[in-house]
């Protein structure tokens, strides 16, 4: 009995969810008889879990490893291994957990939970609960565009679809990310004698622009801020080649014409006085807006986001299939708007604790 | 359109002069006639185009977007034109984006009733930063950070020229340049000036340091009062007048009633001035004037401007550059007294004994709108640019006063990761209680140590952080110079500072010991 005590359940067989077990009745009872909006998150009834809750609960199911989703101090944690893995880097202990793969069925009391790829970061998960015939998918944060450090998003069709609306606005369409990439590869070109100081969140944006480099054809160094080294780190360990990606603090000399990635909050700050003449870029969704890249002082803005844009978004409800859309966060107003034009039933969760600004 | 739409918008985000010049530089070289030639009048006075933008969007917005859903967007992204950009549908629109010169030519020949179905079809077929910038620049001029100057100094870079011979043909020229590219790129003669009012490029002067001041001969060189208005130079042939300013902007629109009085055959230098009753009135007032697409009656009665001449570079079509300054200066004077206009007159030249009794009279003048006094050897032809050992500036001594640092915003390129732009306060009473009201803002005035030591300062008494910018506590006191004081009332402290800089860092003293709005307010100039 090396292993913790059952948390949720066994698995039942694998079957990937299918639009067959998908049954809108028209007496079916209202979605919040059973899946909660709550202070502390979704809470489902039935099986006795939240989802990404803002608090500690006895029992918790994690749709992925970035802060404003995965907390500490749950009694029990339900999520992807790599989820666990990265919620251990950043957070130590966890206490029970069970790892559940992309695509199995777990009977979690009275409901059936299935993890599905979110396409945001490495172990991103959507969460599928099927109860009493109804089907809700909580998408977590998710993005349509190929990522080449995570499994694609995986459309599953249903009744109720929750998602997130961070760029919920028609202003936002983010690039093909190969053009960016060629925008920070011709900078360098141009500026050869300056440091590229490019800021990324350093869970999936930071390991995705070094994979998107790379397969750009850059093989020089890439040097990394510490504060990026465990989780690129973890990423190699799990089989994704980066290539050369040394430590700054290893560096001598100012690095000029070098690519250097840093969290964002370093950018223009004391820690860049060590570079040559240092560039500053920032890779997010967020560069699309030049008001934001200006209040940043960025001068280099590389529109790549681990998110979905307009399009995608209303692409993704719309295919779902789901009579019914609630939005966690985000800009929900707009969403809401345009899928009460789709004559799609929209309603604005305002879950308190995520951030914004997390991209 | 693409990449010129490129150029715009890197260099929206590029702080530093050399990577802006690099960038066009880049983009005169690569790109061919006529875009090349379209894109810098774009950068330079305008495109020449004259389009209803707000009223075109307004009619063809709704058909394309959801206002309800643009309204929200609006208020996310904080700019009309941009949003529009970026909010416009993906469409396969046929045909190729256009280019700068499709644009510019189309706009040239469509009537009023064609603006919408041209823009429409534009939006259409360009991406996201073709849109924004063809907004921009149908909107007016494209603020993308670079003056005219600049732009030119990247053209005369690209061609191996000085920008002094492109101002010097510039006025000469018009959009697309294919006169100017040819020449630069040896193709044909350099273009002809003969026959229109252009601009010159002027002779500044170096600011007078002690060293030269013991050197100098007094009878080798002529004295005259530093005015303080800005530098002019009216060139007026054959019935046409145009007024330049330093860097060659022509800013005739802003002064009608001079266009219309400089009727001659001259090129002349002086001084543009405020002046009521024969004085000269304070620099704020001759702000009111500049910048101005038009200017109302009443400006015209009660801020009357007045050009005070200096130099002359050239008269009846004869160029006197090559002359010594006291030649020129006879020649200018004659010159005045047969045809000299309404609205000007002469800068005197100031006659004095000793060197002693010349820095007298510099000490003991301040207000009547002088600002210092200008050293000019006599013997000196009227060369471009800056050049050593002919014309000197001597300027009044600064006057300073201790202010409390306030607030610190981060700076631009090379200092973008310091506090180097502050707001400083002096010390005023309310209701019985001290406090302090900001009275300026310095960027420059101390050294790159200096700078180090403010930063780590404001970095560690950091109160509250607004974006960029961040307020401390109120106790590091700054000796700041500055020019004069006028009287403003667009500042809550009812004051306004002349060029204020930092030139001590008071570590030593209290706050409670900085001065007081009250003594600032007795430096104020008291001009008529
Ligand atoms: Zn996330
Ligand atoms: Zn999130």
């Amino acid at each position: 009995m090396g292993l913790p005590a059952f948390i949720f359940s066994t698995p039942i067989a694998k079957h990937p969810p299918t639009q067959d077990s998908v049954r809108v009745m028209a007496s079916s009872p209202p979605f919040e008889s059973w899946l909660r909006p709550g202070p502390s998150g979704l809470h489902c009834l039935p099986g006795d879990f939240f989802i990404d809750p803002s608090g500690p609960v006895p029992r918790a199911v994690i749709t992925h490893g970035h802060s404003d989703h995965a907390r500490a101090g749950h009694g029990a944690v339900l999520a992807t291994a790599d989820t666990l893995a990265i919620m251990r880097l950043r957070l130590g202990e966890l206490g029970q957990t069970q790892a559940l793969a992309y695509g199995e069925a777990l009977k979690v009391k009275d409901v059936t939970v299935t993890l599905v790829p979110a396409g945001h970061i490495l172990g991103s998960a959507q969460v599928v609960i099927d109860y009493n015939g109804q089907r809700a998918v909580i998408s977590g944060d998710y993005k349509r565009h190929a990522d080449p450090t995570c499994d694609p998003f995986e459309l599953t069709p249903c009744d109720l679809f929750v998602t997130e609306a961070t760029f919920g606005l028609p202003v936002y369409r983010h690039e093909p990310d190969t053009s960016e990439v060629q925008k920070l590869l011709t900078s360098l070109r141009d500026f050869p004698e300056r440091t590229h100081q490019i800021g990324v969140y350093g869970l999936g944006k930071c390991q995705r622009l070094i994979k998107l480099i790379r397969q750009a054809g850059y093989d020089r160094p890439i040097w990394l801020h510490g504060a990026l080294r465990s989780m690129t780190d973890y990423y190699v360990s799990r089989g994704f080649d980066l290539g050369d990606v040394p430590n700054v603090m290893d560096a001598s000399g100012k690095l000029p014409g070098e690519i250097v990635l840093s969290p964002p909050s370093a950018l223009g700050d004391r820690w860049s006085r060590r570079f040559a003449d240092p560039l500053s870029g920032f890779a997010s969704g967020w560069m699309r807006i030049r008001g934001r890249v200006r209040q940043r002082g960025v001068e280099l803005p590389l529109i790549i986001s681990d998110h979905c844009d307009w399009p995608e978004l209303i692409r993704t409800v719309t295919e779902t299939g789901a009579n019914e859309v609630w939005v966690t966060h985000g800009r929900e107003e707009a969403l809401v708007h345009e899928l009460s034009k789709r004559q799609i039933t929209a309603r604005a969760l305002r879950l308190v604790g995520r951030e914004d600004d997390a991209e | 359109m693409r990449a010129f739409s490129q150029l715009l918008d890197r260099l929206t985000y590029t702080p530093a002069r050399n990577a802006k010049l690099m960038l066009m530089r880049n983009y005169f070289l690569a790109t061919p006639d006529p875009d090349r030639g379209f894109a810098l009048a774009a950068l330079t006075d305008g495109l020449p185009v004259d389009f209803p933008l707000r009223r075109v969007l307004s009619e063809i917005g709704n058909s394309r977007f959801d206002p309800e859903l643009f309204r929200m967007s609006r208020d996310d992204v904080g700019d009309t034109a941009e949003t529009v950009a970026l909010i416009w549908p993906v469409t396969e629109a046929p045909g190729n984006a256009p280019r700068l010169s499709d644009i510019v030519a189309a706009l040239s020949k469509v009537g009023r009733m064609g603006h919408a179905a041209l823009l429409t079809q534009w939006l259409d077929q360009l991406d996201a930063t073709g849109r924004w910038a063809l907004l921009k620049f149908l909107s007016g001029a494209p603020r993308v950070g670079v003056s005219a100057r600049l732009a030119k100094q990247a053209v005369a870079d690209a061609f191996g020229k000085s920008v002094d011979d492109i101002e010097e043909l510039w006025h000469g020229l018009e959009p697309p340049y294919t006169a100017l590219f040819d020449w630069l790129e040896h193709r044909a003669e350099r273009p002809s000036l003969a026959a229109i009012p252009i601009f010159r490029p002027l002779m500044l002067a170096h600011a007078l340091e002690e060293g030269d001041w013991q050197a100098m001969n007094l009878a080798d060189v002529a004295a005259e009062w530093k005015w303080d208005g800005i530098r002019i130079q009216v060139a007026a042939k054959g019935g046409t007048t145009r007024l330049f300013s330093r860097t060659g902007d022509d800013i005739g629109q802003s002064f009608p009633e001079l266009v219309d009085h400089f009727k001659f055959d001259a090129v002349l230098d002086g001084e543009l001035l405020v002046m009521r009753n024969g004085e000269v009135a304070p620099f704020s007032d001759l702000q009111q004037r500049l910048n101005r697409k038009t200017v109302t009656r009443a400006m015209l009665t009660s801020h009357p401007v007045h050009v005070r001449f200096y130099d002359a570079l050239e008269i009846g079509g004869e160029d006197l550059r090559g002359r010594a300054f006291t030649e020129r200066r006879e020649r200018l004077e004659a010159w005045h007294r047969e045809h000299g206009p309404a609205h000007s007159d002469l800068s005197e030249v100031l006659s004095f004994a000793s060197k002693e009794e010349l820095k007298a009279r510099w000490e003991a003048t301040r207000g009547q709108g002088i600002e210092g006094l200008m050293l000019k050897r006599k013997a000196s032809p009227y060369l471009a640019g800056r050049p050593k050992g002919h014309w000197y500036k001597w300027k009044r001594a600064a006057l300073t006063a201790d202010c409390v640092l306030l607030y610190a915003q981060k700076g631009a390129g090379k200092r973008s990761s310091f506090y180097s732009d502050y707001t400083f306060g002096a010390w005023t009473e309310k209701d019985g209680q001290k406090l302090l009201v900001p009275v300026g803002k310095a960027y420059s005035g101390f050294t790159d140590a200096e700078l180090v030591q403010l930063d780590r300062f404001i970095r560690q008494n950091t109160l509250e952080r607004f974006g960029p910018v961040r307020s401390v506590t109120a106790k590091l006191v700054l000796e700041i110079a500055f020019d004069a004081i006028q009287e403003s009332k667009r500042h809550k402290s009812g004051i306004a500072m002349r060029f204020p800089r930092v030139s001590r860092i008071r570590w030593d003293k209290p706050a409670e010991e900085a001065d007081t709005l009250e003594t600032l307010k007795e430096l104020i100039t008291s001009v008529g």
